[in-house]
């Protein structure tokens, strides 16, 4: 029992909730390298999902580049990254987008495919464009499954972007890794149970959004 | 989409795990499992053959080497097991007999013994860990050698600045440095920095590398301004860094000294050691990890060989 006691008394110092290395310091820069990179990734997974889940070309290739992305290890990659970039913002969001793209792209395409041929021949039956029959009959009907490709992403990029730490920026990370180094285990359970429960809030919004969208259609 | 949520989560809790057992009591015992016959050298007699242990990195394995073949050319009896992972594993090695020899470095050793010890000078981290050793073990003389965090800068910087020691950063402003995460707050690192040589406003960038190709390249890059890198890393000699010297004794003396059971310890074998850690110095332990490191990767025991006979011990 001594650990849980230890790691609330870690959580409940008031030393710990200000200054550069409180946790409300940590959380926004963790939210923010969050934020950061489901933008990036979604601005380069989302319009090339959409496209292949519309025309169906490139799909044999899309499942099998998702599946290669994903099999990189991420703290590898961000090793490379920074040897290769020098520390900074930069290696760990390249690692972190590269992330959040198999599931994004996943998403898109995916949510595409599910919707019901029939509606998408209506839909040009009654004259749509293909730009029309994207956004105004796919993308509708599609966006539970997309919105939960953003979620999956969010989810995934929130809980890793504690690697940024390692090669010297902010973050929960580095509850983790300075706790680490000084075998400080109290502060390491303390950062991780941040991470957790932000991720756990994170993926409540998203439950409430898939839910509004659903009850939408 | 539970699917994703459990994973989500299994995910956090995985990187908390690996995470802290990387951090665990690390119990990596001997790998090569050659203790047969080891335990009957703890029998007293000075003829039984001295087993020599080293840790699992190169600088340990190519001293214990050292060790082994220079008692080997005076014709003493001597053998090595190398590669016995961590402290913890080792000194239980040496007082159960498995091992009789093993080449220590006197601040680390003194505060695994003692952690509450506060020595920093090479002569009272000596004496203090003389005082702390366990009955069975003694420790010879220590060499000049020794591999610790060391403070570094890139020659322009030093030039620049006039840098020789560490005192000499004081006038910089807004100085940055780069280290592994602990630097922070060890007494060795930004406190000490601050407390003992007065040196105030330092920016710290954690890097978790133990002073490796990271921080070797924020530190060339301009990125920081000093790097703690460990003395005898070869990218100190390669890149042409100025390791400043540390005159007040911030960081605790490392020298390497040999660590022997007593039941082995008699003056012919102390006349080896001696001569060994007299010629032994930080820019041999330089010298041995940058062949080490090189490119057609040499054995630990070819490396020992040759520094031996540049050094007409063997």
């Amino acid at each position: 029992m001594s650990v849980f006691s230890e790691v609330t008394s870690w959580l409940t110092d008031g030393a710990h909730w200000q200054g550069d290395d409180g946790f409300p310091h940590r959380i926004v820069e963790h939210i923010g390298y969050t934020a950061l990179t489901v933008a990036i990734a979604s601005a380069i997974a989302l319009p090339l999902g959409l496209w292949i889940g519309h025309t169906g070309r490139l799909r044999g290739f899309a499942v099998a580049a998702t599946g290669a992305l994903r099999a990189l290890p991420t703290l590898g990659l961000v090793t490379l990254m920074g040897l290769w970039l020098g520390i900074g913002l930069t290696a760990p969001t390249i690692a972190l987008v590269v992330l959040a793209i198999p599931p994004l792209l996943a998403g898109a395409y995916a949510g595409l495919e599910s919707v019901d041929r029939a509606t998408i021949d209506a839909a040009r039956s009654i004259g749509m464009t293909e730009w029309q029959v994207l956004g105004k009959v796919e993308i509708p009907l599609a966006l539970p499954i997309i919105v939960g490709g953003i979620r999956s992403a969010v989810l995934q990029v929130v809980a890793t972007a504690t690697i940024a730490a390692y090669i010297g920026l902010g973050g929960l990370g580095r509850y983790l890794i300075d706790g680490l180094a000084v075998r400080d285990y109290p502060q390491m359970a303390a950062g991780s149970v941040v991470v957790v429960v932000l991720a756990l809030l994170l993926d409540g919004i998203f439950v409430v959004l898939q839910r509004v969208l659903s009850t939408q259609r | 989409m539970k699917v994703t949520r459990l994973v989500a989560s299994a995910a956090v809790a995985g990187l908390a795990l690996t995470l802290a057992a990387c951090g665990g009591n690390p119990t990596n015992t001997a790998s090569g499992s050659d203790t047969s016959g080891a335990t009957s050298s703890a029998s007293g007699s000075s003829t039984a053959p001295i087993v020599v242990g080293s840790a699992s990195f190169g600088e340990s394995e190519v001293l214990a080497e050292i060790y082994a073949q220079a008692l080997e050319a005076k014709g003493l009896k001597a053998s090595t097991h190398l590669d016995i992972g961590q402290r913890e594993a080792y000194i239980g090695a040496l007082k159960d007999g498995t091992i009789s020899l093993f080449p220590e470095y006197t601040g680390n050793l003194l505060t695994y013994l003692d952690p509450k010890a506060t020595a920093t000078a090479p002569d009272d981290v000596d004496a203090a860990l003389k005082a702390a050793l366990p009955s069975e073990l003694t420790v010879l003389t220590p060499s000049a050698a020794e591999d610790k965090d060391s403070y570094n800068v890139t020659s322009a910087f030093a030039k620049a600045h006039n840098l020789h020691s560490i005192a000499d950063l004081k006038g910089i402003s807004g100085l940055s440095l780069a280290g592994n995460p602990e630097l922070k707050t060890r007494s060795y690192g930004v406190p000490g920095l601050e407390t003992v040589y007065g040196i105030s406003g330092i920016k710290f960038t954690a890097i978790n590398d133990s002073g490796g190709p990271l921080t070797l390249k924020a530190l060339t890059s301009g990125k920081v301004d000093v790097a703690d890198i460990y003395s005898t890393t070869p990218s100190i000699t390669a890149n042409k860094l100025v390791t400043l010297d540390d005159p007040k004794h911030l960081v605790a003396a490392q020298n390497i000294v040999p660590l022997i059971r007593k039941d082995h310890d008699n003056p012919q074998v102390d006349a080896v050691l001696n001569a060994v850690s007299a010629k032994l110095t930080t820019q041999s332990l330089l010298d041995l990890n940058t062949k080490l490191d090189g490119p057609d990767k040499p054995k630990a025991s070819d490396v020992a060989a040759q520094w031996l006979k540049d050094n007409g011990l063997a």
